[in-house]
């Protein structure tokens, strides 16, 4: 079978087993402790704990490597950025300069520019596994009800529910479409030139907005016949109460969270200074 | 005096949109407890007539009503379509579009959780009402990766969560497959037997409803109920095939031969049948049809050898698969849901590679040949029309294919028009797309293969969704263009549809051919209906009954004969 992209993976796991508001708060809590602190010691905490929670879930590398990938080509990207409009962007935070060696008069590599590149790596690290592991191993309509729970509507939750049940659908029609196309001798490979590639593409896309307009009439009848929308509120199937283990999660990130904004108090600075 | 439950009076509609009224004047009563088959071709108003039950319309599809509708005694246009739900249980065709939950348990709590039911309460009733329709063990599957069957039994179980009164069946038999088409019509009898609930059915399989007694049949034709009786009286009578419903193949065979059919002699079942006295007018009839030997000629056009595929490698879709076409053939590829007929049609165009094995074309492997390469010998049709139409004109969206191959465009003028001569479009020409019915749009997808002038065509099911008339109407259409020499392949699980338009059929389970033979030889072998989840023709049934000497002989001039009747009928409609 086809893997979808970023579609829920069914375990049986410690994470699974959490609810999905925990997933949500936890997730907040862990991006803000890692975004808001450039510390190494904190960082590195965040890494590894990550990485835990990663095993923990039972999904298995291969099924997301392509997004890990993709997001580890932008880190790159990201980085050699930082290294071509500011070179000095870590003797600058660090306030010392150790050289290596130089490559022209503007670029320089030093110590203290490697250390920064290491911290802004270790921040997509200790994030990107979490991020991932709450697209794959939330269940979508149990999230919904916890959007719910939160506040949210639940014609908002449940379209956010819905949008992520038809990826497959979509990608499915996607393929049928395409198929469609260059059975007719459309040529979507490399063979074809760029601009007219695109062109080609675009003759995918009606039908495809088609059929899915299709789809959408027909769910939203089923949904109508089936009450859909008539009260104000409504109970979910899947919602979960709050366990011990939602209360140990959220209180382990908060604790995250809170020390890292002492450290960075006693620092009097985000960053970590080892030079 | 039974309970009115339904009770239509003077009843008349028109969608806004349209410039006509859909439904006149319709007069109906439906009793609590009945289980009745409304039966009509497309376009009739029999889908209006079930959107007015369950509250579609006017609520959802908004138009002008005039009369009375009463469901339980309430007039439902002072009613909601939330209450009207809460009476009236919908399994709409097409199970795939409907599902809303990502378990199969989560979407029979549908409508539970959109009544504010309690999780304990929710979890109770989702327990029963999946026991009733037997899904309980799928209950946490995802309902896109249940079979056929199964995914009508988890829609039916989102109905009987709520305590409905009726339960209406939206052309049930729509996208099932012959044996698993019989399986649900058995689910819905005992359904009925079991709950006492009225149960409205909506088809056009005629035959195949029957298969399970009914208490009424409602014939609807041009917005008009223009019979409201017994199955019984209605099969005696002619008014089906007036009205372009296919009436089950024994009465049609039994009528051909002259024999009366009248309603004491139960025609509704095959094994209720009393029709004795026929039996030397049938064998005389027989007797006299003369038998049509196609030519066929020696030169393989295609052929598969040894083909074996998967999409992964230890799950084979195809084991070692062969085959040959000849030119100038009309095939049916035919085989339950799932047992490899999409993916050999993407393996034939050249979307993936098989694993092993070799596919030629006019004795050449087309290993190296491109997508597009094969597309100028081997054209491919849709079964969803909408998935292949990407212009809004329908000239434009047949030239397409030539415009891409650069033809220049007095030639590429020419030969549209010339095509759509040839599928009885050229009056459009001029017209947009979204001007024309399903079927109409359905051969401009033809057409837009048949400009490229392929030597083959494959088709997906190309007769799904259509009616009796349509059906006829779309066949015809194929043969001719396979008489002109185009080789024909279709891809159907409608075994009327293989049994009298194809040559021959080769059937797949498993992903393994288990027959090469005539459709009536296929639907006369037990084995191979058994394995391939067919179902056995009434005509065989009928021979046997009539002690004729030999059955599948039998089917073969039936099938031959009908089809000159109804193409006599067609050219002269």
């Amino acid at each position: 079978m086809q893997q979808t992209f970023l579609g829920y993976i069914e375990e049986d796991s410690l994470i699974h087993r959490l609810t999905g508001a925990t997933k949500l708060i936890c997730l907040v809590l862990c991006t803000l402790t890692v975004m808001l602190s450039y510390d190494t010691r904190i960082l590195a905490g965040m890494f590894i704990f990550s990485f835990i929670v990663f095993k923990l879930s039972k999904i298995r590398f291969q099924e997301i490597a392509f997004v890990f990938y993709f997001i580890v080509v932008f880190l790159v990207l990201n980085n050699i950025a930082i290294f071509l409009f500011s070179p000095l962007q870590g003797v600058e935070i660090y306030g010392s300069r150790t050289e290596l060696f130089r490559l022209t008069n503007r670029y320089v590599v030093t110590k203290e520019q490697l250390f920064y590149h290491l911290n802004v790596s270790l921040k997509y690290f200790a994030v990107i596994p979490i991020a991932i592991l709450f697209m794959v191993a939330t269940n979508p309509s149990e999230f919904a009800a916890s959007l719910n729970k939160i506040g949210i509507s639940y014609k908002v939750a449940y379209a956010v529910a819905i949008a992520l049940r038809y990826i497959p659908d979509i990608q499915r029609d996607y393929h049928n479409i395409a198929f469609a196309q260059q059975a007719r001798g459309v040529d979507l490979s490399k063979k074809e030139k760029l601009a007219r590639r695109m062109k080609n593409i675009s003759s995918i896309l009606m039908p495809l907005i088609f059929t899915s307009l299709e789809r959408i009439e027909t769910i939203s009848c089923a949904m109508e016949l089936r009450a859909f929308g008539e009260k104000k509120k409504r109970t979910w199937y899947s919602e979960r109460a709050f366990q011990k283990q939602d209360y140990i999660a959220i209180v382990i990130t908060a604790v995250f969270f809170l020390v890292s904004l002492w450290v960075t108090y006693q620092n009097g600075s985000r960053f970590y200074n080892p030079f | 005096m039974k309970k009115t439950v339904i009770e239509f009076k003077d009843f008349s509609f028109q969608y806004h949109a349209q410039a006509d009224p859909t439904l006149h004047h319709i007069d109906l009563t439906i009793y609590e407890g009945e289980k009745v088959l409304i039966i009509g071709p497309s376009g009739s108003g029999k889908s209006t007539l079930s959107h007015c039950i369950n509250g579609m319309v006017p609520f959802y599809y908004k138009g002008e009503m005039t009369g009375s509708l009463k469901v339980l005694g309430k007039e439902t246009k002072e009613m909601s379509i939330f209450e009207l739900a809460d009476k009236v249980g919908t399994v709409l065709q097409d199970p795939d579009g409907q599902f809303i939950g990502l378990t199969v348990a989560e979407d029979i709590a549908f409508k539970l959780e959109n009544d504010c039911v309690s999780q304990l309460e929710m979890k109770k009733r989702v327990e029963e009402a999946s026991k009733l329709v037997g899904i309980k063990s799928h209950l946490n599957k995802t309902p896109q990766y249940l079979s056929g069957g199964q995914k009508q039994r988890a829609t039916l179980a989102g109905v009987l969560v709520n305590d409905v009164e009726i339960v209406l069946f939206d052309e049930p038999l729509a996208s099932l497959d012959p044996a698993t088409g019989s399986r649900a019509i058995e689910l819905i009898d005992a359904l009925k037997e079991e709950t006492q609930k009225t149960v409205i059915i909506i088809e056009h399989r005629l035959e195949e409803v029957l298969h399970r007694n009914v208490d009424r049949i409602i014939l609807v034709s041009e917005g008009r109920i223009i019979a409201d009786t017994t199955p019984a009286q209605l099969l005696s009578s002619s008014l089906l095939m007036e009205n372009g419903i296919r009436e089950p193949l024994y009465l049609t065979a039994l009528k051909y031969a002259g024999c009366h059919i009248e309603e004491n002699s139960q025609p509704q079942q095959m094994n209720t049948l009393l029709m004795n006295q026929c039996k030397a007018q049938m064998r005389k009839w027989v007797g006299e049809i003369q038998l049509e030997e196609k030519q066929i000629s020696k030169e393989t056009i295609l052929a598969f050898e040894d083909v074996s595929f998967g999409y992964d490698k230890k799950d084979k879709i195809l084991k070692n698969l062969s085959f040959k076409v000849q030119k100038g053939e009309m095939l049916s590829i035919v085989g339950q849901n799932g047992a490899g007929k999409s993916t050999l049609s993407k393996l034939i165009c050249g979307f993936y590679k098989p694993d092993s094995g070799r596919i030629l074309f006019q004795g050449k492997d087309m290993l190296g040949d491109t997508i597009k390469e094969r597309a100028m010998k081997i054209g491919m049709v849709m079964q969803n029309p909408n998935q292949m139409i990407s212009k809004p004109m329908i000239f434009d969206e047949v030239a397409f294919g030539l415009r891409i191959r650069g033809v220049n465009e007095e030639e590429v003028t020419k030969r549209v028009h010339e095509t759509l001569e040839v599928c009885g479009l050229y009056p459009f020409r001029k017209w947009p797309i979204s001007a024309l019915s399903y079927g109409q749009k359905k051969r401009v997808t033809i057409a837009s293969i048949l400009v490229l002038r392929p030597e083959v065509m494959i088709l997906d099911e190309p007769t799904a969704g259509q009616d009796f008339k349509h059906y006829t109407e779309m066949m015809e259409f194929l043969r001719k263009l396979n008489e002109q020499g185009m080789t024909i392949i279709m891809i159907t699980h409608d075994m009327h549809l293989m049994l009298e338009y194809t040559d021959r059929a080769i059937v797949l389970a498993n992903g393994e051919k288990i027959a090469d033979a005539t459709g009536a030889e296929v639907l006369t072998s037990p084995e191979i209906i058994e394995v391939a989840q067919l179902r056995e023709t009434s005509l065989y049934r009928l021979a046997v009954e009539m002690e004729l000497p030999n059955p599948k002989s039998f089917v073969q001039r039936f099938i031959q004969f009908d089809r000159r009747e109804r193409a006599k009928c067609s050219k002269l409609s």
